[in-house]
């Protein structure tokens, strides 16, 4: 056994996996990760169950120690500088840090969540089914709350596996997706003021909701509706007229009227936008909205298949030579497509 | 006769829940149609339902997309709420202790005056209330009752207060509310109970469900602060009643 220390930590740091589910009808909200593609990359890196305990980093530098062993952790999410001891780590890598070396992790650059997986996860009491923190209520483990410095993680001491980068698809650009409702009868005029506007994320924003600043959204009739239930993603309009969007540790019911919900494939990517940063909702239909949930089932499932040795450039040459566009495409760091080459020419 | 049921509006909420909805206010019958529903969806074990949550005036099924579409489960969801509603079943009954006035219940004199009558008067019409948990949301264990007697409906405080001890008993139009955790309320507070609605560690985590019917009684600070011992230690202080 080894242990992850806590040296220094950012606000908005815990530990986070899939979240609970079941209990939604006693109030008790399932909590989980902000960006689960996120989440499942970093498990995947470490050969992790893909929604395994992580350490969710908030936005500001952190600083982590492995003591008693050596640790092999694997980043991802939002973009920022890493070090071990030195030694920069690049993105959706992993890492082994030695007993008594330091993970110097930056501050995020663009997106908000750093995902920190631990290569056999993080020891902990499930409640629930889960570990993730969920501070009102009391849960989360090893720690219920938001981690501190001097917090200790007993961990797995490292494998001697290579290191590992994963193969991500390009980060999706364009607006936040939406399916309209379920009170978006609420407003009139006000639903194209919604879907025409540029919002920010106020700093006022945390897992429970982020406020949007922009054009003030009018309801039909006042802001007084009888509460009913939420999901992640939930836009729902106070009197004031500024949006807030529920995050995972929403409440389970809340009492204003909702104009839209964020689709589920696009959760992740809303929640790692920074604030003061510009961004438009478009709304789709229900049809498109549940077929990019497959899509993303179906790019989470392939993740594991994604990781690839860390010092192996990932060149596609069959599809290189296929295309022919490079007459003979060879990687210089793997001497077994030279093979190739020569061999299909001794055949010609 | 039986009146034929209204079809409820099958709603979107995102791509992985439907709103069941009931009625826009809150109404008795919206809610006996709710609970129905989400005994019948339980019971079904429909395919790809995940979990619900029962409020007053609408049932959320929480569902899986990649194993039913939104149609499908609408249509199913539309044919089990025109199901004939059960004639009302028998329910638990808890008899819940409550500490009222002083400093567990702030609001008390204040309430008193805005119905102008004397706080022992409030304090006898809260007890002789029938209430029913509506629904439970929000924080958890926060219990939403139905029954509020029609003459102690007041509106809610035009200021919320960020915190608010944890048992509080309060009241705000025309619910009544048994809060758990400490946190924020625009409540009126009329007392605080030990009861934990609930408490990591003990079985059942969650004491009240959704259409179990409550009765409060008034105790004094003394039981109250033995009461809250005791339940501190896991121990059950509401009664059951029936």
């Amino acid at each position: 056994m080894s242990k992850l220390v806590i040296i220094s930590v950012s606000p908005g740091t815990s530990v986070q996996d899939a979240g609970r589910f079941g209990a939604q009808r006693y109030g008790l909200v399932p909590s989980g990760a902000v960006d689960r593609l996120a989440l499942a990359a970093a498990n995947a890196l470490v050969g992790n169950a893909l929604f395994a305990a992580t350490i969710e980093l908030g936005p500001l530098s952190s600083v982590v120690t492995a003591r008693g062993g050596a640790v092999r952790v694997a980043l991802t999410g939002a973009t920022r500088p890493a070090d071990v001891a030195g030694q920069p780590m690049a993105p959706n890598t992993s890492v082994t840090i030695a007993d008594g070396e330091s993970l110097n992790i930056g501050v995020a650059r663009s997106g908000t969540f750093g995902y920190l997986a631990i290569e056999g996860g993080v020891r902990g009491e499930l409640m629930f089914g889960s570990l993730a923190v969920n501070a009102r209520a009391g849960l989360g483990s090893p720690y219920p709350r938001p981690l501190q410095p001097g917090d200790e993680l007993q961990v797995a001491t490292a494998s001697s596996a290579n290191e590992k980068r994963i193969d991500l698809p390009a980060a999706v650009e364009g607006p936040i997706r939406v399916v309209l409702g379920p009170q978006d009868d609420e407003f009139d005029d006000a639903k194209e003021l919604f879907l025409g506007s540029e919002w920010k994320i106020s700093a006022m924003s945390d897992r429970m909701g982020y406020r949007l600043e922009g054009p003030v959204i009018k309801h039909l009739h006042g802001h007084n509706t009888v509460s009913d239930g939420t999901v992640n993603g939930s836009i729902q309009v106070p009197g004031m007229g500024q949006p807030i969007v529920l995050m995972p540790d929403r409440g389970t019911t809340g009492g204003y009227p909702k104009i839209a919900t964020v689709i589920s494939s696009d959760l992740g990517r809303f929640g790692q936008t920074q604030p003061g940063r510009g961004f438009r909702f478009k709304a789709v239909t229900m049809a498109e909205a549940q077929a990019e949930y497959r899509a993303t089932a179906e790019l989470l499932q392939s993740l594991p298949g994604r990781v690839h040795d860390a010092n192996i450039l990932m060149l596609d040459i069959k599809a290189l030579q296929s295309a022919n566009v490079a007459g003979v495409a060879v990687s210089a760091m793997d001497s077994w497509t030279w093979q190739t080459q020569l061999s299909a020419e001794a055949q010609d | 006769m039986v009146a034929a049921l209204s079809p409820p509006r099958i709603l979107p909420s995102g791509d992985a829940a439907i709103t069941v909805e009931f009625s826009r206010t809150i109404d008795a019958v919206a809610n006996r149609r709710v609970l129905a529903l989400d005994r019948l969806v339980a019971g079904d074990a429909l395919t790809g339902v995940t979990e619900t949550v029962p409020t007053y005036r609408s049932l959320l099924v929480h569902y899986d997309p990649l194993q039913i579409g939104f149609e499908a489960l609408g249509d199913k969801l539309t044919e089990l709420a025109l199901r004939p509603l059960p004639e009302a079943t028998a329910t638990r009954r808890w008899r819940i202790p409550v500490v009222y006035g002083g400093e567990n219940g702030i609001d008390l004199e204040d309430v008193a005056k805005t119905l102008n009558i004397t706080p022992d008067e409030v304090v006898a019409r809260h007890v002789g209330g029938d209430y029913r948990v509506a629904m439970i949301g929000f924080t958890p264990g926060w219990s939403y009752l139905s029954g509020l007697p029609g003459s102690m409906q007041i509106s809610r405080r035009q200021n919320p207060r960020l915190l608010t001890p944890p048992g509080t008993i309060s009241i705000g139009g025309i619910q009544t509310g048994v809060q758990c955790l400490a946190g924020p309320s625009g409540w009126h507070l009329l007392g605080r109970t030990a009861v934990r609605t609930y408490q990591l560690h003990r079985d059942p985590i969650f004491l009240l469900e959704p259409g179990d019917a409550v009765t409060f009684t008034a105790v004094n600070e003394k039981t109250f602060t033995e009461q809250d011992r005791a339940a501190e230690g896991g121990e059950f202080v509401a009664e059951l009643m029936s």
